[in-house]
């Protein structure tokens, strides 16, 4: 059993080695994956029991001791529609703020933007939706609706020199909708991108993604967003996060790409998904 | 952000989707052919054999001595659901698996459906010619890729399990009986650590050389990730067709499908799994064991790839042994319908 036990803690600490040596033999994994901890925020805001704001703020200091570059903190939303997030001040507040992490923060609206730079926040988060119904049903509104709010946000988090970060959910599916087309999930990354958000992560809200999917997803929005600027947020509710994740991080070849920006875009449309798969394939 | 209301969980779109993700033979009509909705992820094989090792594999490792009505209820269950192999019992003595103490009476009160394969294990000659005896037509042998673990679990050297398995795959051929050979600890041993690809090679092409017609690459421990089940991977295909070859990995570390899809893309296109995810893992304390055979067939129906097996059934299936054996199923693809 030590001896496993070894193995293992060998295998966690020593990551970036393992890691180094890992992709060797995978040319197309990127060599660096930057992991966005969003547990505090769209972790707890699913939990039913509200957290105390000393156990969030503990939470948060614990992820940041394990050296997690992105640790989004809160939601400054109205604690009348979230509970979970209404002590948002005093967690911004509250938390230790490690040199080199980043503690982004949810800004639903303009007001909620004001509320989060009056508490210290250095970035923030705005969520848009690749489904019409999803979004109506979840903010009251249309997708360009939304996207107008936001622009007020946008443009004073620009003015202030605060990186904005954009969602889009339902990436994968829509509980609505039900199947949504990756030509939408394009559109509505591509308009929030070229309205100044510096990373689109790309959401699978309700799970129900599958390698394929993701693949053919991902292939539409990389047209029109360079692939440096992209992040996948999967949710496990099917068993399917790794597996997708997996596939991302397979389509992608960072360094190739941000050396040659649009050009390989164009380059992974005119190969099909089968010469991806091939690529990878030692055979 | 992804706050999916439980009321939504109702909405017929919803509905639909799961329907159409999860392929259930009883959807809407005039729905698309699953086959040619889902996404072209060419590359990967358009067929994939699933081996159902949750009578076996699943339940020898629950603590609860399940009825042997109960098995055979579950087995037969599992024969109506489009599965091509069934792995029933393991003729090994009750000493050391009392779980599977009532092998021949599970081996000869199953119904046997007609395309149905039930293999069983056979650890030695003598629990071969019993398997025989209770009307057994394909059995399987168990090596492993390492010595101690091979020592602590069968108290023999691979090389000493080898000579015993040849007698056993030997006579299974004289009387047409197809063996299936396991290689345990393919990507990690719980007393040694890492596991070379070469000696998981060597042992795999031994078993493949006296005569078993397919290797099932068993990451016992479930410590296996994309990047070493690769590495292993190119290193057997040198010696052993992907064609011959099965991967059976072990979700303890929440790696299972990422593990298989990378095995799929290398050409492998047959896949053990257990049903809810049974089974823990013996080496981990409330770890789970097996790759839920929903989950799996989740993701390769998302994929478009056939399986001919009604996931329905086989979560109906789950249900019914989670109930028996009163546990919580491992399948995320379960927890989520059930809960919806």
């Amino acid at each position: 059993m030590a001896t496993m036990r070894g193995s293992l803690r060998q295998r966690l600490v020593g990551l970036a080695s393992v890691r180094a040596a890992s992709t060797s033999s995978v040319s197309t994994f990127p060599k660096r994956v930057k992991i966005v901890e969003v547990g505090p925020r769209d972790g707890l805001q699913n939990e039913k029991n509200i957290v105390p704001t000393s156990v969030k703020i503990r939470m948060i200091d614990m992820l940041s001791e394990a050296g997690l570059p992105v640790i989004e903190a809160t939601s400054f939303v109205s604690p009348k529609w979230v509970p979970q997030m209404a002590d948002h001040i005093e967690v911004l507040k509250g938390i230790q703020k490690f040199p080199g992490i980043n503690y982004p923060v949810l800004t639903p609206n303009f007001k909620g933007f004001q509320a989060a730079v009056a508490a210290g926040a250095k970035e923030v988060s705005i969520f848009g939706a690749a489904s019409e119904l999803f979004t109506r049903k979840n903010i009251n509104c249309s997708i360009d609706e939304s996207l107008q709010r936001f622009d007020q946000v946008l443009k004073a988090a620009q003015a202030a020199g605060i990186p904005v970060r954009g969602y889009v959910s339902c990436v994968l599916g829509c509980p609505y909708e039900g199947k949504i087309s990756p030509a939408k999930v394009a559109e509505v990354s591509k308009k929030m991108y070229s309205m100044g958000c510096y990373e689109i992560s790309l959401g699978d809200t309700i799970g129900v993604g599958t390698p394929g999917i993701m693949k053919d997803m991902l292939s539409a929005v990389m047209h029109e967003v360079p692939v440096a600027a992209l992040a996948v947020h999967c949710h496990d509710t099917y068993g399917q996060a790794l597996a997708n994740t997996l596939m991302a991080l397979q389509g992608v070849n960072f360094q190739k790409l941000l050396e040659a920006g649009t050009f390989i875009c164009q380059a992974l449309n005119r190969k099909t998904s089968s010469k991806v798969a091939q690529a990878t394939c030692k055979l | 952000m992804g706050n999916v209301p439980s009321a939504v969980k109702h909405c017929l779109s919803y509905q639909q989707l799961l329907r159409e993700h999860l392929w259930i033979a009883d959807s809407v009509p005039g729905a698309l052919d699953p086959a040619q909705e889902a996404s072209q992820l060419s590359g990967l094989p358009e067929y994939v054999k699933i081996v159902e090792v949750g009578p076996r594999d699943g339940l020898q490792n629950e603590k609860v001595i399940v009825p042997t009505d109960i098995k055979i209820e579950f087995i037969n269950q599992l024969s109506q659901t489009g599965l091509s192999v069934i792995e029933v019992t393991s003729f090994v003595s009750s000493k050391w698996v009392p779980q599977m103490a009532d092998h021949t009476e599970v081996m000869k009160g199953i119904q046997q459906y007609p395309g149905v394969r039930y293999p069983v294990l056979t650890p030695n000659l003598q629990g071969f010619h019993r398997a025989v005896a209770a009307g057994a037509t394909e059995i399987s042998v168990f090596g492993a890729a390492s010595e101690s673990f091979s020592k602590k679990n069968i108290n023999c050297s691979i090389e000493e399990s080898m000579e015993k398995f040849e007698e056993v795959v030997k006579s299974a051929r004289h009387l047409n009986i197809p063996a299936r050979g396991y290689v345990s600890c393919a990507l990690g041993c719980p007393y040694e650590g890492s596991i070379t690809p070469q000696k998981v090679t060597e042992v795999s092409k031994r078993l493949y050389g006296m005569g078993c017609y397919e290797i099932s690459l068993g990451d016992t421990i479930g410590v296996g990730t994309p990047g070493s089940m690769r590495r292993m991977l190119e290193s057997v295909i040198k010696e052993i067709p992907p064609t011959a070859l099965a991967v059976h990995c072990h979700d303890t570390y929440g790696q299972a499908l990422a593990n298989i899809l990378t095995a799929l893309q290398m050409g492998i296109n047959v896949v053990d799994s257990a049903v809810s995810g049974l089974g823990g893992c013996p080496y981990a304390k409330g770890a789970s064991g097996n790759v839920a055979t929903e989950d799996l067939i989740y993701m390769l129906n998302g994929l478009g790839l056939n399986t001919d097996v009604n996931l329905h059934k086989v979560m109906e299936a789950g249900d019914f042994i989670c109930k028996a054996v009163n546990k919580t199923t491992n399948s995320k693809v379960a927890q989520a319908s059930y809960n919806a």
